[in-house]
């Protein structure tokens, strides 16, 4: 506990966190500070292609194993089954409708590429090792939680007016990040350790800086969507979008040992299936149940599922993947 | 200089959607259109501004089309398939535009 407990703190004071904390603290203020659009675009793409990249140098250095497979099988089982869990919970903790419900579950199915990474570079700093394809099981994680969602609003007789059509389905597979990520896996599959050694001075080197801008951005877009949607959101769904969390990451433990990934990948997976969606679920629910709020479903996920991670999700999960994979 | 009567058509729309009404609006042969950012504003759904969001979903932009009086049910009947559902507004405005071949 006392290690979990040091692990926490000093999780908490790195520049990435503080950064975060610096955003949410200057959008609570009201201060006029804010990253352009197109540069939080350009850190975005950055971020995926670097990840992505040194995800497949990885996949290279180190070989493909049934490990894999099983990993992706059971990133695929999480994400279509969170939802359900996530629908479930929200009927106890809060009032929502059902079209509300089942598009915050959708959230908590698939993940946040921003937690991800921010879990490998925790990991990196302690010096844990983790396996290169966990990238690709994050790419898997994306999609399926939006199927379920929009299952459970069809089986639950929720009548939504919104679009689901063939333009809908490529939209969420093909979904830029997906692309850009599963691209650079493979670019950094295929190159390997030489490909990686030719870019790193780019990839490797400015990637904890451009990170902390990234979260600092991220940190003003929680405060205001937080100072906006005051009120929205009761004590019950507050606390759903904590606990959701740590089900999630448990459900992801289980996962990964059934997977027999090391502590570190456990740790990832368990941070992929504790986060949420904030960039490809809502774009879909906006198509296909406009009906549902986005200042719920994006206040919890970004407001508070996004910083309960970072803050003392992502120390929890390193350490009980330590624990209980053994290291 | 000779000027002709047009309609101004101005549809504000969820950025997620941008695409499908497009695509509605060229299988009613409408082809001419400008699509603008927006870059803030306030409503119903409440206030919002383009600076901080994270999702391309919840952004919005608009869709500007001039076009002869006669041809305007068509665009607005294709139009209103789309964002009936969604957020949005969708205004019309009698304009005056040269070279009328062109609309």
């Amino acid at each position: 506990m006392a290690e979990i407990l040091e692990l926490a703190a000093g999780n908490l004071i790195s520049p990435i966190i503080l950064s975060f904390v610096l955003g949410l603290l200057a959008a609570l203020a009201r201060s006029d500070l804010t990253i352009p659009e197109a540069v939080a675009k350009g850190m975005s793409i950055y971020l995926l292609f670097a990840i992505g990249f040194k995800g497949g140098a990885g996949v290279a250095a180190h070989g493909v194993d049934t490990t894999l497979v099983l990993t992706l099988i059971v990133a695929g089982i999480l994400s279509f089954g969170l939802p359900f869990i996530g629908f479930a919970l929200l009927g106890l903790m809060s009032k929502f409708s059902t079209i509300d419900k089942a598009a915050v579950a959708a959230h908590y199915g698939s993940i946040s590429i921003v937690t991800f990474v921010a879990a490998t570079s925790v990991l990196e700093a302690q010096g844990i090792a983790s396996e290169g394809y966990m990238v690709a099981a994050a790419a898997v994680m994306e999609a399926p939680a939006i199927l379920s969602a929009l299952w459970i609003v069809a089986r639950a007789g929720g009548k939504s007016s919104g679009t689901v059509d063939a333009g809908l389905y490529r939209e969420i597979l093909l979904n830029g990040s997906i692309v850009l990520l599963v691209g650079s896996f493979f670019i950094g599959a295929i190159t390997g350790k030489d490909g990686l050694d030719t870019i790193s001075p780019f990839i490797v080197a400015p990637f904890q800086g451009v990170l902390c801008l990234f979260l600092l951005d991220m940190g003003l877009v929680a405060g205001r969507g937080l100072r906006e949607s005051r009120g929205e959101l009761g004590l019950g769904p507050i606390a759903f979008g904590m606990l959701m969390p740590l089900v999630g990451s448990s459900l992801g433990l289980l996962g990964a040992l059934a997977a027999g990934l090391s502590p570190g990948g456990a740790a990832l997976l368990m941070t992929l299936s504790a986060s949420a969606s904030y960039i490809a679920v809502p774009a879909a629910m906006r198509v296909a149940l406009p009906e549902a709020r986005p200042s719920i479903y994006l206040t919890l996920s970004l407001g508070v599922t996004f910083p309960f991670n970072l803050t003392v999700g992502i120390p929890l999960y390193t350490a009980l993947s330590t624990a209980f994979v053994g290291g | 200089m000779e000027t002709h009567k047009a309609k101004r058509v101005e549809i504000i729309i969820e950025a997620a959607l941008e695409s499908r009404l497009t695509d509605a609006m060229r299988k009613a042969g409408v082809t001419g259109y400008t699509i603008l950012p927006v870059k803030g504003g306030s409503g119903r759904s409440g206030q919002w501004a383009r600076a901080g969001q994270v999702t391309r979903g919840s952004g919005m932009v608009s869709v500007v089309c001039l076009i002869r009086p006669e041809r305007m049910e068509e665009l607005l009947d294709a139009a209103f398939a789309v964002v009936e559902p969604h957020i949005g507004v969708v205004s019309i405005t009698d304009a005056e535009v040269l070279r009328a071949e062109r609309f």
